[in-house]
């Protein structure tokens, strides 16, 4: 995957805006993901020559903090909270669930490019659990039926949308 | 009615939006813009009670007060014509009502609310609803009186680190204070990491400038110009009021040059975490906030010496801070009251798990588990037997019921191989199975291991080999040996907090467990029928209508059957997802785990 000329023009703005800040590498990747959704090895590249800090670093930064991705996300994004009450409140099943009926496993996207799955540590949602972020709407006392309805009618309703 | 004034509050933190408490906070909006009546509509933070959001209060000129549960917006109309106008409060919609259930005046009434004084009571969004409440009121006393006896104040409260370790407050600022150097730093830790623990979010979304005055105090006797608030990054609302509170603080001369008049400098920023657990541990959290990877090193220097970019630097956590300027406004003797000899004050929990009021909870501590998991947390919420609570989450132990009299403070916890932790409290019932529990706590560890230290990062991963055997059945005696010496392995040879304590769930499940190990070992039999390897699911004939309910939710074709006849289950294909159980409606598939001598008296195995 190449660089693209927008993206190229969003990174040197992200860089310029923390130029002042110590300990910036970090915010600036973050703020990388949030407008471009990833932080591919291509942008690291990017951010290396601009900030002059080296691109081993970066790359140990991005794969050491579970929040950055190296690869775009897929069309859903699901959150499967797997803190100590979702574990005890079943969410495993739910796991189970969602990646039967996405085809995706936790952790990756679905070949359709439809579902991304991620296992998550904890929501703060404890006493709704079993817990799912469902494009950043918390789903609560959620079921493994609910989470196979759930898929289904993000399935659907992305295919009525085209 | 009309001359009465009335209050409505609606608890819009992380948990109520989740429940649906916007929507019920939009319709009352609407519909109040339409009703001639004389009522405040305000928005507030988390109530506590979050096993019966949306939440709504209702109360009249500041007295009375109703609170109603499980709020859906179609109820708003009966709310207001019923209770506003019509002077009737909604009774089945009433969780707490003056004299209304003993039950829940028990609950309010073992609680004493300090840190959380202002949660779910002001609008976190609005700095005039905090200083009606008091607000800065410490950080002005703390000015009058200057930095030497704010750290006396402290030390007299006996305040110590909330965040789970409970190192004194005071020495902390004491040890930065007269550290050298001209640049010194604060640091809140909103790294909230623990599964299952919530306390420093909710005191974050209901009343973030409680941790703001804090700071400013413990910079102010620290003698530091700027503070960092490193919080999870997945705790956005968090994150949004406290932006907007910082600014509305410099706005009101809170934050920024010569603070109310009194020459005294500090500015604030806030730093996102990029999801790391190990961050928790100071030493981390500094290399993170200097945008490296996070990972600890060795003490000493202590950051109160050589913290973030090598000036002196204290770092606490959120409830520590929350808990500030209360001390300095109410004074130490005030919270000193309440706590024990060693631990003063109060502790908030979350208490979540099979419990069945989960919510947010500040107990003084001395407070019993008994108390807290049956008095506040009104017992099991799945009428089965309680059987054990974690606190402190993957560093902490697991308490049996057995010893559910004892005192809720770091030296009694200490002692039965638990610890406070940062407030996560876990309540668990008979359905749990211990072994799970550590394997489950173990694997979020090894996850999280930043992989410094040899024992910790490979410790860890034979240790978890380990309880995969057991839980698969294929364990040996000896294998219960090997992982407690592991185990004390780890904990002495990791340099940090997070190897030290990783241990703790497998070697208090160990002690108190031991028999649920021996089941899986010996008998290849999981009591509380969750360890997958050891489970069968089966049919009941006589219960199954033949519905073919089950056969068609399967994911992998494993049931079997003609329609209105009993259906079967081939254990073989199955893989044990529980699809089919938790679909069924006439209840007729059994969870079953049986002991090895028990399939060999019966002669055949099913």
């Amino acid at each position: 995957m190449r660089i693209t000329s927008e993206q190229s023009y969003a990174i040197e703005q992200i860089v310029n805006k923390y130029r002042n800040l110590s300990g910036a590498a970090i915010p600036i990747l973050q703020e990388i993901q949030n407008q471009l959704g990833y932080v591919s090895p291509q942008f690291i590249e990017k951010v290396a020559e601009l900030t002059e800090i080296p691109a081993s670093e970066l790359y140990g930064i991005v794969t050491f903090y579970t929040q950055f991705r190296l690869e775009p996300i897929g069309e859903n994004h699901i959150q499967i909270c797997h803190g100590t009450a979702c574990h005890l409140a079943g969410a495993n099943a739910v796991i189970e669930a969602f990646e039967s009926s996405t085809g995706a496993k936790c952790g990756s996207t679905s070949k359709d490019g439809k579902f991304t799955l991620d296992k998550v540590a904890c929501m703060g949602c404890c006493s709704l659990a079993p817990v799912v972020g469902v494009n950043g709407k918390i789903h609560g006392r959620m079921t493994a039926e609910k989470a196979q309805k759930l898929a289904r009618e993000l399935k659907g309703g992305d295919s009525r949308g085209r | 009615m009309a001359d009465r004034r009335f209050t409505i509050k609606v608890g819009l933190a992380s948990c109520g939006i989740a429940a649906g408490a916007q929507q019920v906070y939009d319709e009352f909006a609407n519909q109040l813009s339409k009703a001639e009546l004389n009522a405040d509509l305000i928005l507030t933070g988390c109530l506590g009670m979050c096993y019966c959001e949306p939440l709504v209060e209702v109360s009249t000129d500041g007295h009375e007060r109703y609170l109603y549960g499980n709020v859906g917006p179609g109820d708003v109309d009966r709310i207001i014509s019923q209770h506003l106008a019509g002077g009737e409060p909604v009774r089945d919609l009433l969780v707490y009502a003056p004299g209304l259930d003993p039950e829940m005046d028990l609950y309010f009434a073992k609680q004493v609310r300090i840190a959380l004084k202002n949660c779910g009571v002001i609008n976190p969004e609005d700095i005039a609803s905090y200083l009606k409440a008091g607000g800065y009121q410490g950080l002005r006393k703390a000015l009058e009186i200057g930095p030497e006896a704010v750290i006396e104040e402290i030390k007299a409260s006996g305040l110590r680190g909330r965040g789970g370790a409970g190192f004194p407050t005071w020495l902390k600022w004491s040890l930065t204070r007269q550290a050298s150097g001209d640049v010194k730093y604060v640091i809140c830790n909103a790294d909230e990491g623990d599964p299952g623990a919530f306390m420093d979010r909710s005191i974050l979304e209901s009343d973030p400038h409680s941790v703001i005055e804090g700071m400013l105090i413990a910079a102010y006797a620290i003698g530091a110009g700027k503070g960092y608030i490193y919080c999870r990054a997945e705790y956005p609302l968090a994150i949004k009021r406290l932006r907007l509170a910082i600014g509305q603080a410099e706005a009101c001369g809170f934050l920024g040059g010569n603070i109310q008049g009194s020459g005294f400098d500090f500015s604030l920023e806030i730093r996102e975490g990029a999801g790391a657990f190990v961050c928790g541990e100071e030493t981390a959290l500094i290399m993170s906030v200097e945008g490296k990877r996070g990972m600890p090193r060795f003490r000493p220097p202590y950051p109160s010496e050589k913290g973030l970019f090598g000036a002196p630097t204290s770092i606490n956590n959120v409830e520590t801070y929350a808990n500030v300027p209360r001390i300095l406004q109410g004074g130490a003797e005030a919270y000193s009251k309440y706590g024990t000899e060693k631990s003063k004050g109060t502790k908030v929990f979350a208490l979540a798990g099979k419990v069945k009021r989960g919510g947010l909870v500040e107990i003084p501590m001395g407070m019993t588990i008994d108390e807290i998991v049956f008095d506040i947390g009104g017992g099991i919420s799945t009428g089965k037997a309680f059987k054990a609570i974690q606190t402190g989450g993957p560093s902490g132990g697991c308490i049996p019921a057995s010893l559910g009299g004892t005192p809720v403070d770091y030296e009694s916890l200490g002692r039965i191989g638990a610890i406070m932790g940062s407030g996560g409290l876990l309540v668990m019932d008979e359905d749990t199975c211990m072994v799970d529990v550590a394997k489950y706590f173990l694997t979020f560890a090894r996850g999280e291991s930043c992989g410094k230290c040899t024992f910790c990062r490979v410790g860890s991963e034979k240790m978890l080999e380990i309880l995969e055997r057991i839980t698969s059945g294929k364990g040996t005696s000896e294998d219960l040996s090997l992982i407690k010496n592991l185990g004390e392995a780890v904990k002495s040879g990791s340099m940090c907090g997070l190897g030290q304590t990783m241990p703790n769930p497998v070697l208090t499940t160990l002690q108190y467990f031991a028999e649920e190990y021996q089941a899986h070992i010996d008998e290849a039999y999981c009591p509380a029928r969750q360890c997958k390897a050891l489970i069968s699911y089966h049919i009941d004939p006589d219960r199954c209508r033949g519905c073919g309910l089950c056969a068609k939710v399967c994911a992998v074709g494993a049931i079997s059957g003609e329609l209105r006849k009993p259906y079967t289950i081939d254990s073989e294909v199955c893989v044990r997802c529980g699809l089919c159980a938790a679909a069924c409606r006439f209840d007729a598939i059994d969870v079953v785990s049986r002991p090895k001598s028990a399939e060999a008296s019966l002669g055949v195995a099913q």
